[in-house]
């Protein structure tokens, strides 16, 4: 019964809370509005929903968030030292090629948004079998340890959180 | 006197996150190449931008900024991703890139080209 008026938890639940973040007060009128849309969006745009993603530990993803957080503001002092004090000819940029394991593409897009928005690597393109990604790092003296840096601290976590 | 803090803490932000957007565009003008330029934006923009709606959040005591962040975040990666693979298609021979694992092609790339 409740799998059928909300095929989608956690879009529901997002849907839920942008409603009621965008009309920014808490009112019995926009939680109505607010449960409406978390009901109706879902229904509407199933076909382009087939699968579910399978959150096994939902909450791990709060620490995942925190952790790229702290990542996202230490790496933009470290790209803005880069910016302002490296000579242009020392900045080593290079493609790199990370081997990926993981089993849903939710989990690969999180991934590939996470490794744009940290230390000095940016996501290029994703292989057609969808088992690697091309990464692009701004200065990487040591190509491996990036490669094992997002292989330990972003994929290893996504694992976890996502059956 | 909570108050003449908060507006302190307010305007470091402020200055914090003019000071990171302005790294960001000095950091297109600075770096070479449209890959190595691409990191600009994307990161110490990010966190200037994050200044800015800390300081308005608290400002105006409002929760829209924590939405305006998390569209940030959703569009900020795309439109790297978009730039990206734009460039890799057309600009970048695919010799210049590194093979995907398990002998698979990159989305984005044109066939090698064969002699003939």
């Amino acid at each position: 019964m409740i799998r059928k008026i909300f095929p989608h938890p956690y879009l529901s639940l997002t849907l839920g809370i942008l409603w009621l973040l965008l009309v920014n007060k808490l009112a019995v009128g926009s939680l109505v509005m607010a449960t409406i849309l978390a009901i109706a969006i879902p229904h509407i745009s199933a076909a382009y929903w087939p699968a579910r993603p399978r959150l096994v530990r939902p909450f791990a993803l709060l620490g995942y968030i925190g952790i790229v957080v702290y990542d996202v503001i230490v790496s933009s002092i470290a790209v803005a030292k880069i910016i302002l004090f490296m000579p242009p000819a020392q900045i080593k940029s290079a493609f790199i090629t990370v081997p990926i394991d993981l089993p849903s593409p939710e989990a690969i897009t999180l991934l590939a948004g996470t490794i744009t928005m940290t230390p000095g690597t940016l996501t290029v393109d994703i292989a057609d079998d969808g088992r690697s990604l091309l990464i692009h790092s701004l200065h990487a003296p040591d190509e491996g340890a990036i490669r094992d840096e997002i292989k330990s601290r972003y994929e290893a976590r996504l694992k976890r959180i996502f059956a | 006197m909570i108050g003449a803090g908060l507006d302190i803490l307010i305007a470091a932000l402020l200055v914090l996150g003019g000071i990171f957007g302005l790294i960001g565009s000095y950091g297109l003008l600075r770096l070479k190449g449209a890959m190595q330029r691409l990191h600009a934006p994307t990161k110490a923009s990010t966190v200037g931008l994050g200044a800015v709606l800390i300081a308005s959040a608290i400002g105006a005591g409002s929760w829209q900024e924590v939405l305006v962040t998390l569209f940030i975040f959703l569009t900020a990666p795309l439109t790297a991703l978009y730039l990206a693979k734009t460039l890799i298609h057309s600009h970048v021979s695919p010799a210049d890139v590194p093979p995907a694992a398990n002998g698979a092609k990159w989305a984005a790339q044109p066939p090698i080209a064969q002699k003939d």
